[in-house]
């Protein structure tokens, strides 16, 4: 079983105290990392590597019904949360707006009178009021920070506006402390900066959640109901939490499929690409494996349920992402480690602003607002979220496209990639030998020669018979019954058929039985130079012609090789095969460098030596014969993964089969990658001008300081930035699509 | 006067860098096998746990706070540079990164750590809780 989150519905949990129950019946289950039990929504949500059934079982055993159940959503929560925000919000600007037409205002209560000073002390009153409605969890938050040693973002703004409000009650009970020109109020700048706060933070929660759209998506693609065939042949609709493994399904044209499964009866074909990001439906008869939520296009059949829950590809994707949406780039690093010292290193900054003003003789109202200038413009915010939020947009991106990239590091090292090796078989080429041409002598026609060398090869193991088979099968030829089947290991097979002697193999085996094939020796040169590999056929020591097999290459290759160079990468092509038959392969798609007749294990020599001169290599293969190579390479790349799409050697794992796929996810990670750094950019742009400006190193020259209240709706637009710039790359298109 | 002002800002300064930087929080004693870390008003408290070696320790995490910020708890990658990763390699990898529901107790098990100091943060460090193990 893999690590991951299982979400259970707890059906009849009546008692808090059944809560207690339930968590000392899991611990002691050994493979449960984390749970929670929610009593008010009667979930159970656990991750581990325990089988969610073993947990259902268990908590049976306890009394208690469970059932597996979708993603749960907390909404009317949120709803609450938002709606106060903005409540919050407007109440705080509304009053900040009068108080500061009030100050611009003729009518603007005197200091130098008692009745305007009692005024302003009620108006102080009411503000205070206003603050802790709208900035109470601020202030709240900030104390038991400070009580903890830790200076957040909310400690800036409670020493900001905190000190704003201070210093005008202090004016405003004792306007004498300062000269006459420097009694001024600033409670509106309390207010306006904390209703740009909060305003930033309800904008910023709703950009936050569309960046998980992606995501939101491939859990909505999940079917609802399946017709279910219960054992004495009637059809049920079921819930697809009650499947079982084993269930037979009936699936209509232009339904969705309910879960993994195997086909039983009937064929159709099937668009796979919310799986695997390629656009042409694939046909699937008996035997083909279906895959939950992918949809049926034109045929009706019967599946048998191989994999339910959290068991299905689907359900593993979107764990996968998940994971992987929640770890960074190392490039963030460094954002990392300057927002633990950047909050303290602001107050100090604020406290040598005002330390430097005071010198050269300023005001105290002066000194106060570019003191709290500087303390509401700095953002750490923005420097922290700069990374995770492009992750976040830029995994549920490339999954769309049936591309899971593992971690933060595997999509930084895809974008500076130097070299990329692939792999022949399965990457360039499709895998499975297929005959491309037949030659047959004056003696004897196509369709005989090919049911003759299908007929003997039926008994054969090797790639290269099933080749011949399936293409006999294809042209739907008969296959017939041969006496005396022996393999020559080698060299090929012979048999009698129909009483005569029959010899299928290469040139050698053909040498050897003095068959002369010189005739044909010119057009085998040739054929090799094409990559096709020719297998000869004699009857009665006589040579009746040749079939020749090829693997053939993908459609889409030729394209995406182009590509791949555009963007600078050097392609090397490696494979066991011969380097002829490599050569050509190469030469048809437009690879200059071959590595030919490397065993297995010996690729991940050949990635350490690109590696060794400073490369970053990319490896791309199938995931499991090239393992070590992918594990080895900076960036492996597991191409036509399928359903299986937890190889652990791979960083980048490609559901769909299609080379273009390497192109997509390097052209994602490199968006991401540039998304992270203009927003790492801008961020510490952001606080290394805006902090000296609300200090007011621009006063010599200006004459006037930062107002604080724009420094508020700075720092509240600054992480709404980053957000919205993360959200850009949901836009983003792949640019070429496959020829 | 002048120089008033002036020492009470550095020393202010100093303060800062005293309490910010320099000072722990209140440690907590942990024996017990599940520690529960309340998450609310933008701190983990208790912020600092100190637990003894070669013990299992589970982390309950209770968050009631709503802010996004509040949403992710995240152990470094790097735990304890000097000690390298608490766990055995076989355990898996320790890249823990966990979404905190809200409102409901979430139990992260770390099992045995070896000594060290081990931080764990919200994603922009600005919740910070440290965990001792001596």
């Amino acid at each position: 079983m893999r690590q991951q989150d299982y979400h259970l519905k707890l059906i009849n949990v009546s008692c808090a105290s059944c809560v207690k129950t339930i968590e000392t019946t899991l611990v002691t289950i050994p493979d449960i990392d984390s749970f929670q039990v929610n009593f008010a929504q009667r979930t159970l949500s656990f991750n581990g590597t325990a089988n969610p059934e073993t947990v259902i079982d268990a908590l049976k055993a306890v009394g208690y019904t469970a059932r597996l159940q979708d993603e749960q959503t907390d909404k009317k929560e949120e709803q609450a949360y938002l709606k106060k925000l903005v409540r919050q919000t407007v109440i705080a600007g509304v009053l900040g707006i009068i108080l500061l037409l009030l100050g611009l205002s003729p009518w603007q209560p005197p200091l130098t009178t008692s009745t305007g000073q009692l005024i302003w002390i009620v108006l102080g009153v009411i503000t205070a009021a206003v603050i802790y409605y709208a900035g109470g969890h601020i202030y709240k938050s900030a104390l038991k920070a400070f009580l903890n040693h830790h200076a957040t973002m909310d400690t800036l703004i409670t020493v900001g506006t905190g000190a704003a409000w201070l210093y005008s009650m202090i004016i405003s009970f004792m306007p004498a402390l300062v000269p006459t020109n420097a009694r001024h109020v600033y409670f509106e700048a309390s207010l306006i900066i904390l209703a740009f706060i909060n305003l930033g933070a309800l904008l910023e929660r709703r950009a936050r959640g569309k960046t998980s759209q992606a995501i939101k998506g491939l859990i909505n693609l999940q079917a609802k109901t399946a017709k279910r065939i219960n054992p004495d042949g009637s059809e049920e609709q079921v819930e697809i939490e009650q499947l079982l493994v084993g269930d037979i399904i009936r699936v209509h044209p232009g339904e969705k499929i309910a879960v993994d499964g195997e086909i039983i009866e009937g064929h159709s074909t099937i668009d796979e690409s919310m799986l695997t990001g390629e656009s042409m439906p694939v046909n699937k008869k008996n035997g083909d494996s279906v895959f939950g939520s992918t949809i049926n296009k034109t045929g009706s059949f019967l599946f048998k349920a191989t994999k339910v829950g959290k068991d299905t590809a689907l359900a593993q994707i979107i764990t996968l992402v998940q994971n992987a949406q929640n770890t960074k780039p190392p490039i963030a690093k460094l954002a990392d480690s300057v927002s633990a010292y950047f909050v303290p290193t602001v107050i100090i900054i604020a406290v040598l602003t005002a330390l430097i003003w005071f010198n050269l003789g300023f005001s105290s109202g002066f000194i106060l607002v570019a003191a709290m200038s500087v303390l509401i413009i700095a953002c750490p915010c923005a420097l922290g979220l700069a990374a995770p939020i492009s992750v976040i947009v830029g995994m549920g991106k490339s999954a769309e496209h049936g591309i899971l990239i593992r971690n933060g590091e595997a999509l930084q090292k895809a974008s500076q990639l130097d070299a990329i090796i692939l792999d022949k078989t399965g990457t360039i080429t499709k895998g499975e030998p297929e005959v491309v041409n037949i030659v047959a002598k004056d003696t004897i026609d196509q369709q005989t020669l090919l049911q003759i060398a299908a007929s003997l090869e039926q008994h054969s193991e090797h790639p290269l018979a099933h080749a011949i088979v399936t293409k006999a099968r294809q042209e739907k030829l008969e296959l017939k019954k041969v006496d005396g089947f022996e393999a020559i290991t080698g060299h090929g097979i012979k048999a009698v058929f129909a009483e005569k002697l029959v010899l299928i193999g290469n040139d050698k085996l053909m040498r050897a039985h003095h068959i002369t094939i010189d005739k044909s020796a010119e057009e085998a040169d040739q054929l090799a130079s094409l990559a096709q590999t020719p297998i000869y056929l004699a009857i009665d020591g006589q040579l009746a012609g040749m079939i020749s097999i090829a693997d053939p290459i993908k459609a889409e290759a030729k394209q995406a090789i182009r590509q791949l160079k555009n963007m600078g990468l050097s392609l090397i092509m490696i494979t066991g095969d011969h380097q002829k038959t490599a050569n050509a392969v190469a030469a048809q798609v437009g690879i200059d460098q071959v590595i030919a007749e490397v065993l297995p294990k010996d690729k991940a020599d050949q990635v350490k030596k690109l590696q060794a001169n400073k490369k970053i290599v990319a490896m791309v293969g199938d995931g499991i014969n090239d393992a070590p190579a992918l594990a080895q390479a900076d960036v492996g790349f597991a191409i036509g993964a399928g359903t299986d799409v937890a190889i652990e050697s791979a960083d980048v794992t490609l559901i769909g089969s299609s080379i273009q796929g390497i192109v997509n996810a390097i052209m994602i990670s490199k968006a991401t990658m540039r998304n992270i750094k203009q927003n790492l950019f801008g961020a510490f742009i952001y606080n290394s001008i805006g902090i000296p400006v609300a200090a007011g190193i621009l006063y010599p020259l200006i004459g006037a300081l930062l107002n604080p209240m724009i420094a508020g709706a700075a720092m509240a637009a600054s992480s709404l930035t980053v957000v919205s710039n993360a959200n850009r790359l949901r836009a983003f298109r792949i640019k070429s699509t496959r020829s | 006067m002048i120089i008033i002002v002036n020492l009470i800002g550095l020393l202010l300064i100093v303060c800062i860098i005293w309490w910010f930087w320099l000072a722990k929080a209140k440690t907590v004693h942990a024996n017990t096998d599940i520690i529960r870390v309340e998450v609310k008003d933008g701190v983990y408290s208790p912020a600092r746990i100190e637990v003894p070696a070669d013990h299992p320790i589970t982390l309950e995490f209770m968050r009631k706070d709503n802010s996004p910020c509040s949403e992710y708890v995240q152990f470094d990658q790097l735990f304890d540079k000097a000690q390298g990763p608490p766990f055995d390699k076989a355990q898996g990898p320790l890249n823990i990164n966990k979404q905190l529901p809200l409102n409901t107790p979430y139990l992260i098990k770390l099992g045995k750590l070896k000594p060290g100091n081990y931080t764990f943060t919200c994603q922009m460090k600005m919740y910070v809780g440290e965990l001792v193990v001596k």
